[in-house]
C-alpha cells in the first residue's frame, strides 16, 4: 500500500475543497480537512471564524456550495435517504446548548433514538439508559429530571449521553466545555478521553477552551479565513508562523496556559 | 459481514461452560436479550459458569451491559461466574459496565387506575384556587402598576403602548369585519326563510338589531381577540419567561408588569370596543344587504324598521361590556404567559390554557352582564 492508500483507510472524514456561505458572504472558501479514527481532534478559530458552519455542515445541517465530504468513505451527496440515516445512527452529536427534548425526562432524552430505532424490552431499555447515564457521570435518579431542572454541567452530560446512545463511531461536540467553570471543564475533558479510550470513538470537537485541547485533544485543526491554516500536534501549533496561530498560542492568555502544559510535560518526560 | 450473536452451552459436572459468538452490538441487542431469557428458563443452579468471549467478534456498551446483567443474575443464583476471552480494548468498556446501574431505575409517568384518577382530580381542584389566586395576584399587581403610571404619567410606555394598539386592534380589523358581516348576513338569512312561515318577516330586522348590538357583536370580538391576541400574549411572554428576560428586567429594577403587562392589557381595554362598533356595524351592513337582496325587502323600510326597533340603550349594553371582556382576556392572557416553565411542551399547554379560559370567562361575564342589565332594566 502505498501512503496515499494508507491515510484512504484511516480517515473516517474526509473533506475537501468545501465551500460554504450565506448571500454574499463566504465563511468556508475551499476548505480541506481529515479526521482519522480514533483520534480527538480539537477544530479552533476565532468568533465567526465558521468552526460551528463547518461542524453544521458536515452534520449534514447546512447546505455546502462546493466540495466533497466523505464519511467513513462514503461520499454524502451521493446517498439515498436510507444509506443516509444508516450513516447519521454511525455518529452522536451533542449541540453547544444541549438541544436536550424540553417534553421528556432525561432518560427518555437518552433512550429516544433506541427506542425509535432498535426494538428493546422497556427493561433492556431502561438500563441501558441509565448505564450511559452513570458513564457520564450522572446518577440513577437524574434519569427522572426534566432538562429544565438541570445545571448547565448536568445539560452537558445528558447531551454527551444522548449523542452516545447508539454506540455512535464518531462524535461531533460543538463547544462541549463552553459555560462550565473550569472544575467542571477540566472534568468533562477527562470524560471525553476516557470514553474515547473505552468505547473507541473518534472525536470531532469544537472549541475556544485552550485547557481542553491541551487536556483533551491529539491533534488540533486551526481555522482561519475559511480554511485550515494549520494541523497537526499541539507541539507543532507553538512553531507556527501564522499570525492568528502565534497570538493564539502564544499570546498573553494562552501563552500562560501553553507554559504551564509545556512545563507538565516535561516534568512528565522526565526532562 | 455482521452475524447475530450466538449462545451454546454445555455442561461439565457441575461447572457450566458457554460459548458466545457474533455480534454483541445495538442492533442485536434485543435478540441477545431474548436469547438469555430463553436461556435461564431452562437453566437450574449450576455452581460455576464459564463464559468463553474469544469468538465474539463486535463487542459495544450494549453488549457490555449484557454481559455484565447475565453475570449479575448468576451471583443472584450463587454461582461464580468466570469471564475468558475478551480482548483487552472491551475489558475497560466492561468494566465501565461493573460499576452502572446499582441504584433502582427512577419510575416515570402518572399513576393509573383509582388512586391516579383520584389524584388528578384533587390536583385539577387544587390548581383551580391556585389558578384563581394568580389571576387575583395579576389583577392587583395591574391596578397597584396603573396607579403608578397615574401618578407619573412620563412613566408609562408610550411607544410599546402605539405598537400594541397596531397589532391588536389596527391589523385585527379585516379579519373581525368579514366575520361579524358574515355573521350578521347569515343570522338575517335564518331569520327571513323561518319567520315567513309566520308572516312576521318585519320582526327580522329587530332581531338582527338588538341580537347584533347587545350580544353577537362584543361577543364575537371578544373570542377572536382572545384566540388572536390572547395566544400571542401568552406565548409572548411565556417564551420571554423561558429565556430569563422577564428575570433580567427584574434584576435591572424594572417591574414587568408595568413594562409589558400593563401596555398590553391597557391596549385591549381601549382596542375591544372599538373593534366592538366596527363588527357590529359590519354584522347589521350584512343584514341589511340579506334584507334587501335575500328577502326583497326595500332599503328605506329596512332602515325605518331598524331606527324603530333599536334604541341607545341596545348600543350601550354592548359598548359598556366590551372593556370590561378586553380586561379579562388580557389579564388571563398575561397571567398563563408568567407560568410557563422551562419546556416548550408547557407553553404550548399555557397558550391553549390561556385561550379556552379566555373564551369560557367571556362568556360568563356575558351572562352576569345579563343578569345585571335586566335587573336595572336596561
Amino acid at each position: 500500500m502505498t501512503d496515499a492508500e494508507i491515510n484512504m483507510a484511516e480517515a473516517v472524514i474526509r473533506v475537501e475543497g468545501l465551500e460554504v456561505g450565506f448571500g454574499e458572504r463566504l465563511v468556508l472558501k475551499g476548505l480541506s480537512l481529515d479526521v482519522l479514527r480514533g483520534e480527538i481532534l480539537g477544530i479552533v478559530g476565532g468568533s465567526g471564524s465558521g468552526k460551528s458552519v463547518l461542524l453544521r455542515t458536515i452534520i449534514g445541517l447546512l447546505p455546502k456550495r462546493a466540495g466533497r465530504i466523505e464519511i467513513f468513505g462514503q461520499d454524502v451527496d451521493r446517498l439515498d435517504d436510507q444509506a443516509r440515516q444508516r450513516l447519521e445512527r454511525r455518529a452522536g452529536v451533542m449541540f453547544q446548548r444541549g438541544a436536550l427534548f424540553s417534553s421528556l425526562t432525561v432518560k427518555q432524552n437518552v433512550q429516544f433514538q433506541m427506542r425509535e430505532v432498535l426494538t428493546l424490552s422497556p427493561r433492556l431499555c431502561d438500563e441501558i439508559a441509565i448505564a450511559k447515564l452513570e458513564m457520564v457521570g450522572l446518577k440513577a435518579d437524574d434519569g427522572g429530571k426534566m432538562p429544565s431542572e438541570l445545571s448547565g454541567g448536568m445539560t452537558k452530560r445528558v447531551a454527551l449521553a444522548r449523542a452516545l446512545a447508539l454506540d455512535p463511531e464518531i462524535v461531533f461536540l460543538d463547544e462541549p466545555t463552553s459555560g462550565l467553570d473550569p472544575i467542571s471543564a477540566g472534568e468533562f475533558d477527562e470524560l471525553i478521553k476516557t470514553l474515547q479510550a473505552t468505547l473507541g470513538l473518534t472525536v470531532f470537537m469544537v472549541t475556544h477552551d485552550l485547557e481542553s485541547l491541551y487536556a483533551a485533544c491529539n491533534r488540533v485543526a486551526v481555522l482561519a479565513d475559511g480554511k485550515m491554516v494549520e494541523s497537526g500536534p499541539l507541539s507543532q501549533m507553538m512553531e507556527s508562523e501564522h499570525p492568528w496561530v502565534r497570538s493564539y498560542f502564544s499570546g498573553e492568555r494562552g501563552g500562560a496556559i501553553t507554559n504551564r502544559f509545556v512545563r507538565q510535560q516535561e516534568i512528565r518526560d522526565g526532562i | 459481514m455482521s452475524t447475530p450473536p450466538m449462545f451454546t452451552s454445555r455442561k461439565a459436572g457441575e461447572q457450566l461452560y458457554i460459548d458466545a459468538s457474533g455480534h454483541w452490538t445495538a442492533p442485536y441487542a434485543g435478540q441477545l436479550e431474548r436469547l438469555f431469557d430463553e436461556f435461564f428458563k431452562q437453566e437450574a443452579e449450576p455452581q460455576s459458569v464459564v463464559l468463553e468471549m474469544s469468538r465474539v467478534s463486535e463487542f459495544d456498551s450494549f453488549g457490555a451491559w449484557l454481559l455484565e446483567r447475565l453475570k449479575r443474575e448468576f451471583f443472584a443464583k450463587g454461582s461464580a461466574v468466570e469471564i475468558r476471552g475478551l480482548p483487552e480494548a472491551d475489558k475497560t468498556l466492561f468494566h465501565e459496565m461493573t460499576e452502572v446501574n446499582k441504584a433502582a431505575s427512577p419510575a416515570d409517568g402518572p399513576r393509573g387506575g383509582v388512586r391516579g384518577f383520584l389524584e388528578a382530580v384533587g390536583r385539577a381542584v387544587v390548581e383551580f384556587f391556585i389558578d384563581f389566586r394568580a389571576f387575583a395576584n395579576m389583577f392587583g399587581a395591574v391596578v397597584l402598576a396603573f396607579l403608578n403610571v397615574l401618578r407619573r404619567p412620563l412613566s408609562f410606555r408610550m411607544t410599546s403602548s402605539v405598537h400594541q394598539l397596531d397589532r391588536v386592534s389596527f391589523q385585527a380589523v379585516p379579519i373581525i369585519l368579514l366575520i361579524t358581516f358574515l355573521i350578521g348576513a347569515i343570522i338575517a338569512q335564518q331569520g327571513f326563510f323561518h319567520f315567513k312561515k309566520f308572516g312576521a318577516d318585519l320582526y327580522v330586522v329587530d332581531m338582527v338589531g338588538i341580537l347584533v348590538l347587545r350580544e353577537i357583536g362584543v361577543l364575537l370580538v371578544a373570542i377572536m381577540i382572545a384566540g388572536r391576541s390572547g395566544s400571542s400574549f401568552t406565548a409572548e411572554l411565556g417564551s420571554m419567561k423561558m429565556r430569563e428576560e422577564i428575570d433580567a428586567l427584574r434584576t435591572m429594577g424594572f417591574d414587568p408588569v408595568a413594562i409589558l403587562i400593563l401596555p398590553r392589557i391597557l391596549i385591549l381595554i381601549v382596542a375591544v370596543p372599538i373593534l366592538t362598533f366596527l363588527g357590529s356595524m359590519a354584522a347589521l351592513y350584512g343584514g341589511g344587504l340579506v334584507a334587501v337582496f335575500y328577502a326583497g325587502m326595500s332599503l328605506e323600510l329596512f332602515i325605518e324598521r331598524l331606527k324603530e326597533a333599536i334604541t341607545m340603550t341596545h348600543f350601550q349594553v354592548g359598548m359598556i361590556k366590551a372593556p370590561f371582556m378586553g380586561a379579562v382576556i388580557g389579564i388571563i392572557a398575561c397571567t398563563e404567559g408568567l407560568r410557563v416553565q422551562g419546556s416548550a411542551a408547557s407553553l404550548g399547554e399555557k397558550t391553549t390554557k390561556s385561550v379556552v379560559k379566555a373564551i369560557f370567562m367571556v362568556i360568563v361575564l356575558d351572562g352576569l352582564f345579563a343578569i345585571f342589565f335586566a335587573s336595572i332594566g336596561m
